[in-house]
């Protein structure tokens, strides 16, 4: 399989910290705000996303992890069971403004996962989305409010975010 | 790790690797405990089946409260309302429940291979929750989780059971785990209902409380069952508590962080002296909690796996 | 009509000591000197002849549970596995203490039994251990034996005047060796497997202890015990030493116990749930060296049908025992005469003149003037075993597919062929 780096290290911190900064921008009230990583690709993202934040606000921000397995809708519809993973939120989530992070948003169906997961643990005041790849080909009504980067791919390639770059092949 | 198990029968069929995965997953559904819904969807739309063919209160309420929080309908049948009594076979009353398309059967019973025969002729995922004095599979998930809970680990441990091995389920279940995971496992207590076979799978034998628990990480207490045993087994329950029960004298002999377990209900004054059962190195009621997370995690991963295809 | 010549077979038979290729007559029903001149040759050049093979150990289950087994459908097996003659167990129901049994038995197995059947009576009413049954009676009914099979007496003093009485009618005592205190619940053998798959253990000695008070009786009264299917080696130990005493103690074996083991319950299939239970390989080798050295002189079936329903249940709730009649001469040739522990006259003699010399019959022999009870066999003959094909009215056995190698190829009762059916 043929395959091209799309976003090297360099362009994926600016596309992070560039993001960052969006999220500062548009938030109303800095203090409500907590990152949750999805379970894989996101909790690493969304650990990097916290630190430009205290970076550019020099304030921390909670960030947590939630793995969405339990809340698949294709359980059922699946030969063998997928591997659950830890999830762990320290903080009560109730008001906050929760700010999804995950690494490609592709479908939409893990978004729906986790909105519907994160509302067992608390009533969120507000539930964003930030990923760093959008590759299209959603099947629900879903969208990203910050994207690293837009790369339109056909259902056939794979996106793969790696420690240090974004690859598709 | 693929899991492929529709059945949970016996710790004895499972590979290491499984036993971890069972335990990791069981890691997953703690969380889940912890949380202000204690609930996932993960089995919603799917049914199970308590079949009970021989009493327990505590097995089936874990087993149902672990389906509850999975989102799972749940039906329990017991042994004196069922139509086992009225002379039914065991095979038309799991056929039965297969034709009400049931998706998971959780079997207690008092015969020794009762699960194996179920599995064996159902499509359904069914879970042994004890059969007779064969195995107790996730009675020795739920132990092994809570040691690597409180211990960091499971290889190297001492670990010594310490009763009725002869008739106990959770004893056989308990020996194959711990030594498919690397631990030192001691079997104690008097000579006719500890059998030396069980040398033969690598434990060690010891008829002498003190010598079996003094190098202890963890004793692990089972229940003494006089409803279970030929009547000629040893002499009185007065008896046994003086020379096997684990007492205040003999636990302070132990090591300083050895663990008391037992997978209950326990007997008071029997096997173990009434405060050690509720003192801080006791675990008892924390393996109750966490036999919920692994309770959860065996029905997840047994009922998320679908039957293979026969070729026409 | 009941005429034959069976030619150029290998013609074994001990009673005799004859192991040559010959014709064997038969003239009315009998065998004959001569042959008779309207004779049916039956060709049995490259096979094997002997005098009809007797099952001293059947349960053919009339009167009382013919949903498992009928006079008909048991002897069907027995003609198929090459048996002209079985001997049938009394644990029926009503239970064969009483002469009308016996002459109910006698009654079907002349309408409707394809071999001849042997009945025995019981030691004790019902079977239960506890007052004797009518032996004296039974014998003029026409028993061959008595026995209790299913259940041992427990009692010695009851065991001793059993004995005692049964001398008198020069009938031969056969027990079922099982200490009900020591065996209690157990339904297989007790030792690393029973351990390890948590059933309740049957353990050997269990059964020694009976064979020794067996041996002990039958020395003191001087008269036979046949102790019925040896499991365990400390049974053959003891009666090998007492033999070699001169004590009138016999014994039996069953093919399960010397081709299988304990290990095969480890499925919990109660088709291999049988009392006495299938123990260890150390048991095996010394079964298969009683055999060997003549301390075991009869080979036979326990053939024991149950229904599907009663033994596709939990293996404790099982009953015990399996169907045996049309696999024992396969199985036996196969771990003995093929292993060459034993050869094939040696092998006969515990089909033939093992059970007639027990029961005094004048059965087991070619003699001229004995009955035309015949066996021809192809020891060599390669076969699967298929039970759905089975005469039985059950499926009870854990041979079912198995590679066999050797068959009765005709079997004649009276010089008429009963198998193959015409």
């Amino acid at each position: 399989m043929k395959q091209t780096c799309v976003m090297d290290t360099v362009a994926m911190d600016r596309a992070l910290t560039r993001m960052a900064h969006e999220i500062v921008e548009r938030s109303e009230d800095l203090g409500k705000i907590a990152l949750v990583g999805i379970q894989g690709g996101g909790v690493r993202l969304a650990q990097r996303l916290a630190a430009k934040l205290q970076e550019i606000t020099g304030k921390a921000v909670p960030c947590g992890m939630l793995d969405i397995t339990m809340h698949r809708d294709d359980l059922s519809l699946r030969k063998k069971p997928p591997v659950a993973r830890q999830t762990n939120i320290q903080f009560d989530v109730t008001g906050r403004h929760i700010i999804f992070v995950d690494d490609v948003l592709y479908t939409g169906r893990s978004t729906r996962a986790a909105m519907s997961e994160i509302t067992d643990f608390g009533r969120p005041a507000r539930i964003q989305l930030a990923v760093l790849v959008d590759r299209g080909h959603r099947e629900l009504p879903i969208r990203a409010d910050y994207v690293g980067k837009n790369i339109p791919t056909s259902k056939e390639q794979k996106v793969r975010v790696l420690a240090e770059e974004v690859i598709v092949e | 790790m693929n899991w492929t198990r529709k059945d949970l029968i016996a710790i004895e069929d499972l590979r290491p690797e499984e036993i971890v995965h069972v335990l990791d997953t069981a890691l997953t559904f703690e969380e889940v405990g912890q949380r202000d819904v204690k609930k996932v969807p993960a089995l919603r739309g799917k049914t199970m089946v308590n079949l009970f063919i021989e009493p327990s209160t505590r097995t089936r309420t874990s087993f149902e409260l672990a389906a509850h929080r999975l989102s799972a309908d749940v039906v329990n049948i017991m042994a004196t309302a069922s139509s086992i009594t009225k002379g039914e076979t065991l095979k038309d009353t799991a056929l039965n429940l297969q034709a009400l398309h049931a998706d998971i059967i959780v079997i207690r019973h008092s015969s020794a291979g009762a699960a194996k025969f179920l599995a064996d002729r159902l499509d359904v995922s069914v879970i042994n929750a004890g059969d007779g004095a064969h195995e107790h599979p996730t009675q020795a998930l739920l132990d092994a989780f809570t040691i690597r809970q409180k211990k960091g680990r499971i290889a190297g441990l001492n670990v010594t059971i310490l009763g009725d091995i002869l008739y106990s389920r959770v004893a056989r279940s308990n020996i194959h785990l711990l030594t498919k995971l690397g631990a030192n496992v001691t079997l104690a207590g008097p000579s006719t209902l500890v059998p030396r076979v069980f040398e033969q799978l690598g434990c060690r034998v010891c008829y002498n409380v003190e010598e079996a628990i003094a190098d202890a990480d963890v004793i692990n207490l089972l229940r003494i069952q006089h409803e279970r045993q030929r009547q000629t087994m040893f002499p009185s329950i007065g008896e046994y508590a003086t020379i096997f029960g684990l007492t205040k004298e003999r636990f302070a002999r132990t090591k300083p962080d050895a663990l008391i377990m037992h997978p209950g209900p326990i007997n008071r004054g029997v096997e173990i002296d009434s405060d050690l059962a509720d003192c801080k190195r006791s675990v008892i009621l924390q393996q109750v909690s966490h036999g919920l997370a692994v309770r959860m995690a065996v029905l997840y991963l047994c009922a998320s796996v679908q039957p293979v295809e026969e070729a026409a | 009509m009941n005429n034959l010549t069976i030619r150029n077979g290998r013609v074994i038979d001990p009673a005799n000591k004859v192991d040559t290729v010959r014709d064997v007559y038969v003239r009315d029903g009998k065998i004959a000197a001569e042959p008779a001149p309207d004779a049916i040759v039956v060709d049995a050049a490259g096979l094997v002849v002997t005098p009809g093979l007797i099952d001293l150990h059947v349960h053919l289950r009339e009167p009382g549970r013919s949903d498992k087994e009928t006079i008909e459908t048991g002897t069907r097996c027995a003609a198929f596995g090459g048996f002209t003659s079985v001997v049938c167990m009394p644990n029926t129901s009503p239970a064969a203490d009483n002469t009308g049994t016996i002459a109910f038995i006698k009654q079907r197995a002349e309408a409707v039994g394809c071999v001849n059947v042997l009945p025995t009576g019981a030691i004790t009413k019902n079977l239960e251990g506890a007052e004797l049954a009518p032996i004296g009676s039974l014998k003029r009914a026409g028993i061959v034996a008595i026995t209790d099979d299913g259940h041992c007496v427990q009692s010695n003093e009851i065991m001793r005047r059993a004995l005692e009485y049964a001398k008198m009618f020069e009938l031969p005592l056969m027990d079922h060796c099982q200490d009900n205190n020591l065996v209690s619940d157990g339904v297989m053998h007790e030792g690393y497997w029973s351990h390890l798959l948590g059933l309740k253990g049957w353990p050997s000695i269990g059964e020694e202890i009976i064979v020794a008070r067996n041996i002990m009786l039958a020395e003191q009264v001087d008269w036979h015990v046949h102790c019925q299917h040896l499991s365990s080696a400390g049974s053959v130990r003891l009666v090998r030493e007492a033999k070699k005493r001169g004590v009138k103690i016999f014994a039996e074996a069953c093919p399960h116990h010397f081709t299988l083991t304990d290990e095969s319950c480890k499925g919990y299939d109660a088709n291999f749930k049988m009392s006495p239970p299938l123990r260890e390989p150390r048991d095996v080798e010394a079964i298969l060296e009683g055999l060997a050295d003549g301390t075991i002189e009869v080979i036979c079936s326990d053939h024991a049908p149950h229904c599907a329903f009663e033994k596709e249940v939990e293996f404790d709730k099982a009953p015990f025992g399996i169907l045996g009649l049309e696999t024992e001469l396969a199985l036996s040739l196969m771990a003995l005469v093929h292993k060459k522990l034993l050869t094939l006259p040696q092998l006969v003699e515990k089909f033939t003149t093992g059970p007639a010399r027990l029961l005094r019959l004048d059965k087991g022999t070619l003699s001229v003037g004995a009955d035309a009870d015949i066996t021809v066999m192809d020891p060599a003959r390669e076969w699967v075993y298929d039970v759905n094909q089975t005469s039985s009215k059950s499926r009870n056995t854990p041979f079912h597919g198995w590679a066999m190698k050797g068959k009765a190829v005709t079997t004649i009762v009276g010089g008429r062929v009963v198998w193959p059916k015409k």
